[in-house]
């Protein structure tokens, strides 16, 4: 086919944009899948029992900081990735200053603990359960993600992929916190950044995959 | 023109296009395809790679930036963005092709007969197929009108259509036709 043709048959019966498009269905995508999370959360695990009765100052303190920071810094970055010719790979290497932070007070309290107390510290109460869950929790929403990148334009699918993934396992970990019974500093490093890191690798991989257009 | 000049009239066309001037948006793909198919040949030529895909690649690009329009942020220039859908279609095609690097010699025949930047250029693209899926009707119309080059009287006094009929038909085809396009491609 002659382009002219093309040009003539992509230029006839334009319909009017409307702005915003992106940052609109990125935000319901986030809605919705940060919705499925907390509702399997609640009808798999359920609320922490003592979770108003003064248990949430770790969950207030540490947890949310790390995931929710998490979240907005992925959802930064997936904004400008939805758009070609920005700048995001910025915005993704940002991500690592959370799970530097989470770390370095891991690790502080690691070294101020005592020798019997590490190996507690670390394999907490459910550690297993968080393992499970949070990867599970994150699977809608890094569908509801994808679908949004798919309706947009990412030039880079791997990290558009990355970032989808990281956003998807820390609105899981988000709404596993509810539930989540330990609350040391080593075990949240450990227990919550792994599944994070595992679905970040996953987006990683599946989004030239999936994400193509 | 420079690139500045350039980069105000392709952002100010696109603008207009955003907001449903198919005018504008005719000329901006236009203006776009001379600078796509440029692009395209030299990068292609420059890796050692036929240039006879250079026509595939600016109408798929053409559609990229089609069907992606809505994450043109308007407040943002509109080159880079234009840049990157581009890039991206070429990375994506050297992928897809990397088994055929070998067919050479082919292409070196191509090579003479192929048109210079501005002429209107064909892609392996088969308007023909595409035009079998639409309905009798508007296959005619658009024979007569856009293939054929006839006025939309000419058309209606050889088909026994009303021009209205015609003109119809013509505005149903090409959605039809743009609609196949973008799903057999952008998918």
């Amino acid at each position: 086919m002659k382009t002219s043709q093309f040009i003539e048959l992509l230029s006839s019966d334009l319909q009017p944009i409307r702005r915003g498009v992106v940052g609109r269905t990125l935000a319901l995508a986030l809605l919705i899948g940060g919705a499925a999370a907390f509702g399997l959360m609640l009808v798999t695990v359920g609320l922490r029992p003592d979770l108003f009765e003064g248990a949430s100052s770790t969950l207030l303190a540490v947890k949310l900081p790390f995931t929710v920071s998490l979240i907005g810094i992925g959802t930064l970055f997936l904004i400008a990735a939805s758009h070609p010719g920005r700048n995001a790979r910025r915005r993704l290497a940002l991500a690592f200053l959370p799970f530097l932070a989470i770390a370095s007070l891991a690790l502080g309290a690691i070294l101020l603990a005592t020798p019997m107390a590490r190996e507690d510290m670390v394999f907490g109460p459910e550690w297993l359960t968080c393992v499970i869950c949070i990867p599970l929790f994150a699977i809608v929403p890094f569908a509801t993600l994808i679908w949004v990148l798919h309706l947009a334009a990412p030039t880079d699918l791997r990290r558009a992929g990355a970032g989808a993934g990281l956003v998807a396992a820390a609105l899981g970990a988000t709404a596993y916190a509810f539930h989540c019974p330990g609350d040391s500093l080593p075990f949240i490093a450990v227990w919550y950044g792994l599944p994070i890191l595992f679905w970040t690798f996953l987006g990683a991989i599946l989004g030239p995959r999936l994400l193509r257009w | 023109m420079d690139a500045k000049a350039t980069e105000r009239e392709l952002q100010s066309l696109m603008i207009e296009g955003l907001g449903g001037d198919a005018v504008a948006y005719k000329t901006l793909l236009s203006k776009l395809s001379g600078y796509l198919r440029a692009y395209f040949r030299g990068r292609l030529a420059r890796m050692g790679r036929g240039t006879v895909d250079a026509e595939d690649l600016v109408q798929e690009a053409l559609i990229g930036i089609h069907t992606r329009r809505h994450t043109y942020d308007p407040s943002q220039p509109f080159t880079p963005w234009a840049y990157a859908i581009a890039r991206y279609k070429l990375l994506d095609h050297l992928r897809r092709t990397k088994v055929s690097i070998k067919d050479l010699p082919i292409e070196g025949a191509e090579e003479l007969i192929a048109h210079d930047d501005l002429s209107d250029a064909e892609s392996a693209f088969d308007l023909q197929r595409l035009l079998d899926r639409i309905s009798p009707k508007m296959r005619q119309a658009i024979q007569y009108v856009k293939l054929d080059g006839l006025s939309v009287s000419e058309a209606a006094a050889r088909s026994g259509m009303s021009e209205s009929a015609i003109k119809v038909s013509v505005h149903r085809g090409m959605k039809a036709l743009a609609l196949l396009i973008s799903k057999g491609r952008s998918t």
